[in-house]
């Protein structure tokens, strides 16, 4: 669908309260259906039409090329949230009915909030890649909730890894200083304590500095980052907050090349509105952009070659959030498919798509068989481990495109455990729920 | 006390307040004629900084996009007018002013739909590097912008004080059933008065839009301008530079000195705080003209 057609139907289908038309509405019997609480419209359309395009060009791709996974065809339908929490409950309340829900996929920290409790009622996966709660890491206590390949503690540790690395080990971190300027909102908030946790671990100091929503203004934060003289800044932002974090740093002669961008600060929207003044900036990611790689040139080839694109703007294939999206579409594809091997080649439940998503592992060689080498670097998803060890890379804005300039970097991920599980067992204590025991449930599967 | 600091948040604070103002400009000329409070403002300068942006990006020159921007700008005032606002005429304020909440998501979403919905950098060619005067870092963008704003207002004097139509707007605001009985067309008059809150809408659009990136959120920047209408009064063109410079250090001297007590980011609501209390003391605001009616 070409994005005015798509732009259109989003537009009236927010007017009118239904879900937009798409190829590929309803399903049955052998058909995997995805329900898409997508954002065309509104102030994140930018993000979602990317991120969407990509996970609907990864599902085409594999209906047009494989006949569906193992004969079994994957459709979707997409309802409008344009971000906003309750049209994404209400979108969420009417794609339910729809029979054979693989996964949902809202790409929203606050739709995804909302809908926890539900889908442990309705028994689907909740899939919130590089976002979302970060104490749903622990499957043990978050049965359907799936915070894949990078939660928000281990991208803070990817970071500081990062930094430690450019300044030569961990031990060189002694002694410097770190300013954060995060979002004043619950996501911008969710990485304070791991940056304490770490500054005391590596004897750096560190300076935590808030903008206020939306982000729009950020004179006096730079001011007071001018007088502190940080030897890096990390940009946690989201939206309109990330241009001018590089255009208001340009205006207080901070240098850009030291500032570090978190996973929602590294798109082409982000940097493409502060024009010289991104030049140089560097930013984390877990998928790299381009469209060099194989499954991209299958997609460009098999699907906008058949005009079955999702993107009408063809320049922005292979762009971060585009990869975002068909990361996304492979980890769900594959997660069927495994599921798949255990209950039958046919369309299945969400606990049995659940089930493929804890045991999702994609090792180098099998990403590489995907036609994704170097795309993404691996994941391993186990009962208690629903992020799934991704490795986290960083790139570079050179003006026009992004290049990579790290290799792929582990985060700490024994360092955060135990925080991870303290919160999560508290959440658990508190809901009532019953701890899993994963070597039971490996033992009977 | 570091003083050069001092100054130059300071300095930084009333900049800022002059990219309020611009904004809030646009609220004070639909307000002062007719009573609306157009909540659409943002929308309409979100519209004129991506239909603009959007024509450089097609291969317009720049002064060619400029007209055509103008135009539809013009256009939109004129039709808002026409179709929404005239029809409306005589009822309640929160009715009219409901009305151009529905006409600022039309326009945001007919912007998207033509557009589309991508971010777009809009450089205006002029550098924001600090410029180092004494020690004290100012943008030149910045300056830009102060500058711009002086000139608008300085023509929007002119335009009211010695031009047919600007004395007819001022006659309708000072006195509606006067102007009427003396021969003003009203019609004719708010035409105008929209015609030109597109014209402000164009300028702002284009200042915010180099500053911020023109993307959807530019319409948010109306946000900024609700607490500097409070503090100079809805209906005086003074009032919004006033208020303006008064809301930009406030909020910036309050992030820096006071923010750190409340862990910071404070300053998306002092100027509201600030607009709060000067409510209380002056409801009017700083130069809005007192309502004196009888009973």
């Amino acid at each position: 669908m070409s994005l005015p057609t798509a732009l259109k139907s989003a537009f009236f289908a927010a007017l009118l309260g239904t879900a937009a038309l798409t190829p590929l509405a309803g399903a049955q019997a052998d058909e995997q259906y995805f329900p898409l609480q997508s954002y065309r419209v509104g102030p994140y359309a930018a993000g979602g039409t990317g991120f969407f395009g990509g996970f609907i060009d990864y599902l085409n791709l594999v209906n047009t090329r494989d006949g569906g996974v193992n004969g079994v065809k994957l459709t979707w339908d997409e309802c409008e949230t344009q971000y906003e929490v309750e049209r994404g409950v209400e979108c969420y309340k009417r794609q339910k009915s729809k029979p054979g829900v693989a996964a949902w996929n809202p790409l929203s920290v606050g739709i995804a909030y909302a809908m926890i409790d539900d889908v442990g009622r309705d028994k689907a996966p909740l899939i919130t890649v590089n976002h979302g709660r970060t104490d749903s890491t622990d499957g043990r206590v978050f049965k359907y909730v799936f915070p894949l390949l990078l939660n928000p503690y281990s991208e803070t540790s990817g970071i500081v890894n990062y930094i430690a690395a450019k300044e030569g080990g961990l031990e060189k971190l002694k002694g410097k200083k770190l300013a954060v300027l995060h979002h004043g909102s619950p996501y911008g908030k969710e990485t304070i304590p791991v940056y304490q946790l770490l500054a005391e671990k590596y004897g750096f100091s560190v300076e935590q500095i808030e903008v206020p929503h939306p982000g729009n203004e950020q004179q006096s934060q730079w001011l007071s980052i001018r007088r502190s003289k940080p030897d890096y800044v990390v940009l946690r932002g989201w939206g309109v907050m990330n241009p001018v974090a590089l255009k208001t740093a340009q205006k207080v002669g901070f240098p850009v090349d030291h500032i570090i961008g978190n996973v929602w600060s590294n798109s082409e929207e982000d940097v493409i509105p502060a024009g010289e003044a991104a030049k140089g900036y560097t930013a984390i990611t877990t998928q790299a952009s381009g469209a060099e790689y194989p499954v991209l040139q299958e997609i460009v080839k098999t699907v906008y070659g058949a005009n079955k694109g999702n993107l009408d703007d063809k320049k922005r294939i292979g762009s971060v959030y585009h990869n975002l999206g068909i990361v996304n579409g492979i980890l769900n594809v594959e997660a069927v498919r495994i599921a798949q091997a255990k209950f039958g080649k046919r369309a299945l439940t969400g606990d049995e798509v659940r089930w493929g998503f804890e045991h999702l592992k994609l090792d180098a060689a099998r990403v590489e068989a995907l036609g994704a080498k170097g795309l993404f670097h691996s994941i391993n998803v186990s009962v208690a481990n629903h992020e799934g060890e991704g490795r986290v890379t960083f790139q570079q804005w050179d003006g026009g495109k992004w290049k990579v300039v790290s290799d792929w970097i582990a985060p700490d991920w024994a360092l955060l455990r135990p925080i991870i599980e303290k919160s999560s067992l508290a959440y658990a204590a508190e809901h009532g729920i019953t701890v899993r025991d994963p070597a039971a449930e490996e033992a009977s599967n | 006390m570091d003083w050069p600091f001092f100054t130059e948040v300071l300095v930084g604070g009333l900049l800022s307040g002059v990219m309020y103002s611009l904004v809030a400009i646009g609220f004070v000329l639909i307000y002062k004629t007719s009573g609306v409070l157009n909540f659409a403002q943002g929308a309409m300068l979100l519209f004129a900084a991506l239909t603009f942006v959007s024509l450089t990006e097609r291969g317009l020159p720049f002064w060619a996009a400029l007209l055509l921007t103008l135009a539809a700008m013009v256009a939109i005032g004129a039709t808002i007018e026409r179709t929404v606002l005239r029809p409306l005429v005589n009822q309640p304020p929160i009715t009219l002013f409901m009305a151009t909440l529905g006409v600022s998501y039309v326009i945001e979403g007919a912007a998207q739909l033509l557009w589309g919905t991508q971010v777009h950098g809009l450089d205006l060619g002029i550098d924001d590097r600090p410029l180092e005067i004494s020690g004290v870092l100012i943008s030149i963008f910045d300056l830009f912008a102060a500058a711009v704003a002086g000139a608008m207002v300085a023509a929007l004097t002119l335009f009211f004080r010695y031009t047919r139509i600007g004395l007819g707007f001022r006659a309708v605001a000072d006195d509606q059933l006067a102007a009427l009985a003396v021969g003003l067309s009203l019609d004719r008059i708010w035409t105008s008065v929209w015609t030109a809150a597109g014209v402000v809408a164009l300028v702002a659009g284009l200042l915010w839009g180099a500053r911020l990136g023109v993307q959807f959120s530019l319409s948010l920047v109306v946000l900024k301008a609700l607490p500097v209408l409070v503090l100079g009064g809805f209906d005086s063109i003074a009032g919004a530079i006033v208020g303006g410079l008064i809301v930009g250090a406030v909020e910036k001297l309050a992030e820096v000195y006071i923010g750190p007590f409340f862990g910071g980011g404070i300053e998306g609501w002092i100027a509201y705080v600030a607009a709060l209390g000067f409510l209380l003391i002056r409801p009017a605001g700083l130069f809005g003209a007192k309502l004196v009616e009888r009973v």
